[in-house]
């Protein structure tokens, strides 16, 4: 049994990076957005977006509904590509790659950029084979590989304990927390360096919540998270840094501590502190 | 003058609550519109229900060893008629208990010098005192006479009534397993792409277009494959006859994919598109989602789409008739001629005698047609349920 941390196995520097970029340089931020704007169809979903983040950290999307976080979190591992009539302007860069570069390959980009979604999701499969299945799409033919870290994935979504004795029965037979922590296992069981949740934790109660922030909280050490969430308190106990959107625009990105506290702008003070949204 | 403003007993506000007790106002026509329609749902179950009883009733004999097909019988002179009870006069003459009632003496006494006639110029073969309609000659083969080796023959109206009905289910099986092979990897393949893989604009189409063959009468199908496949079909595979269990379970795929289209296409649309997404995020590609994930996941009502196919082809009548050659072959050879059970059922009942042995013997086909069905049914609904029950993670 081993429970040494999750490290990414391939590197995303800008030097060893299958992915193409326009420097030869490490970039000095993780993920740089720059005047990114989003169309769907004819209406228009984020405006002028400019934001970047670092490694390692926790950063929020807070905003009322439809205010586009969760569009700008899904164009982080071009989900959106799914969506018929979506135009995208700016650039997104993720380790210095524009990653909507034309000869990007985005099966890569997503095993990079993992991904948790509002209802948990886990495949009408077992347990094991939720987990499983993503690293049979990239290549672990080892059975004891899979094995190994199919253990270490359940173990850093602390769910391994509850689960163990039962790897082979089917996943729909969890609870709804415990799906939830099944689908990060999942994410995080292909090593990616950036993973991406999308109000995870909105369809729980609250020890089910309070677990997945606890695991947040821990994961952060080894990837760096971006989380959409409609509640405030989460987005302050577990976040470094917080962006508030309002309308398809970016109103304010600072950390945590200071938007809950001294935000500098009007909007995001009225949000923050409940009196709309 | 201040207490009359105030609520009291005599008049208390909860009087017009009454109206939520029920019965004091149910809508008549409301009422009578909603027994009819359950009166109408009711009558057609019970009209199933009596067709199969009736479908029973005359092949019942058969499954009790009641008919009698033997073309040499012990012949009962005419004037001995007197020393049979009417029971055995009845049997004899094959007559039921009011078709006898109703004769005069001199029908019946003319009924049995024409039986008597007709029984001396009956051929004298070893096979003639055999019983063909008996299970030991319906299922197992027999050496006739100038056969060199026991066989299973269907021939009813050659003068000994062959009636092995073996060959007719290898027909309507091997027509079958054609139609399935054919149809199953052609419907599943384009159930797979109209819901997961087509884009928005061609699935608008395409759906609608596959779902239209449906349209098509069978009886053109046939026709189609009669003329045009059967001919085509030989020059590719050069089969030595041109109607052949190829040709007619190539036909009849083309009938039941739009069933199993839009049954397959239904169960996989309405798997949640959640799991694509889960699929997708974790770097699947849209064919590995939709093969890998949304495949599994719409299993139950794949194999339900399947289930239907089987039973359309197996029940296709007009498809068989026209394009399957209708020779009773035993044979495993796809490109032999072919004879089903619904072919045989159609070609030969209007020229069966009324309540005759073979009458009987086509009722009884259709009884087992149906079992088959039935049973193939109830099996597929118990896998079903157990594929639902792994999916939904209680098994």
């Amino acid at each position: 049994m081993t429970t040494e941390p999750l490290k990414p196995r391939v590197s995303f520097s800008a030097e060893t990076s299958e992915l193409p970029g326009p420097t030869g340089t490490k970039p000095d931020r993780l993920i740089q957005i720059n005047s990114l704007n989003l169309h769907y169809g004819t209406a228009h979903a984020l405006r002028n977006i400019t934001l970047s983040m670092d490694e390692q950290v926790v950063t929020a999307f807070i905003g009322p509904s439809g205010c586009g976080k969760s569009t700008l979190l899904r164009c982080l591992n071009r989900m959106n590509d799914l969506i018929d009539g979506v135009r995208i302007g700016g650039s997104l860069e993720i380790a210095g790659h524009d990653i909507y570069g034309k000869d990007v390959d985005v099966i890569e980009l997503r095993k990079r950029v993992g991904m948790v979604f509002q209802k948990s999701n886990p495949f009408p499969k077992s347990i094991y084979e939720n987990i499983s299945y993503g690293l049979r799409l990239h290549g672990i033919s080892d059975k004891s590989e899979r094995d190994a870290i199919v253990e270490q994935s359940l173990q850093s979504a602390a769910l391994w304990d509850e689960v163990k004795d039962r790897l082979h029965r089917s996943a729909m037979g969890l609870s709804g927390g415990q799906q939830q922590r099944l689908c990060i296992a999942r994410a995080i069981a292909i090593k990616p360096e950036i993973l991406l949740m999308d109000e995870p934790a909105s369809a729980l109660d609250p020890i089910a919540t309070a677990r997945i922030e606890e695991l947040i909280l821990n994961l952060k050490k080894q990837f760096t998270i971006v989380i959409v969430t409609h509640n405030m308190q989460q987005a302050a106990r577990i976040s470094d840094f917080t962006a508030f959107f309002y309308l398809g625009e970016l109103i304010e990105y600072n950390t945590t501590r200071r938007i809950f506290t001294n935000p500098s702008e009007k909007q995001t003070e009225d949000y923050v502190t409940g009196r709309f949204g | 003058m201040d207490m009359v403003d105030l609520p009291n007993a005599s008049s208390p506000s909860h009087l017009s609550w009454n109206g939520v007790r029920r019965g004091s106002r149910k809508a008549p026509l409301e009422w009578v519109l909603e027994r009819c329609i359950f009166l109408v749902s009711l009558s057609a179950i019970v009209l199933v229900f009596l067709i199969f009883a009736f479908v029973l009733r005359e092949s019942l004999p058969v499954f009790l060893g009641r008919v009698d097909s033997t073309v040499a019988q012990r012949v009962i002179p005419a004037d001995q008629m007197d020393t049979l009870s009417s029971a055995d006069l009845a049997k004899y003459l094959d007559l039921s208990e009011r078709e006898f009632s109703e004769m005069d003496r001199d029908t019946l006494r003319l009924m049995m010098e024409v039986k008597g006639e007709s029984a001396a110029e009956a051929p004298l073969d070893k096979d003639a005192g055999v019983n063909t309609a008996s299970w030991r000659y319906l299922l197992l083969p027999h050496q006739w006479t100038g056969y060199e080796k026991p066989s299973y023959i269907w021939q009813p109206v050659s003068e000994i009534h062959k009636y092995n009905v073996v060959p007719l289910f290898i027909g309507s099986l091997k027509t079958t397993l054609v139609a399935l092979l054919f149809s199953i990897p052609l419907a599943l393949g384009a159930a797979l792409y109209v819901s997961q893989l087509a884009p928005p604009r061609v699935r608008e189409w395409l759906k609608p277009a596959i779902e239209m063959l449906a349209g098509i009468p069978s009886v053109v199908l046939g026709f189609f494959a009669l003329i045009v496949m059967a001919s085509v079909l030989q020059n590719l595979v050069g089969a030595e006859s041109r109607l052949n269990a190829f040709v007619a379970g190539i036909a009849l795929g083309l009938a039941i994919i739009p069933v199993l289209f839009s049954i397959a296409e239904d169960a996989l649309t309405s798997v949640p598109r959640s799991y694509t997404q889960a699929a997708l995020a974790l770097g699947a590609s849209q064919w590995q989602a939709a093969w890998q994930v949304v495949l599994p996941a719409a299993l139950p009502g794949v194999f339900a789409a399947v289930l239907l196919g089987f039973g359309r082809a197996i029940g296709e009548t007009m498809i068989v008739l026209m394009a399957s050659g209708n020779a009773s072959i035993l044979s495993w050879n796809l490109l032999d001629s072919t004879r089903t059970i619904t072919a045989t059922i159609a070609a030969e009942l209007a020229e069966a005698v009324f309540g005759g042995h073979h009458y009987r013997i086509l009722f009884m086909l259709g009884t087992l047609l149906f079992a088959v069905t039935f049973f193939t049914n109830l099996l597929g609904e118990l896998i079903i349920h157990r594929l639902n029950r792994r999916l939904e993670g209680k098994a």
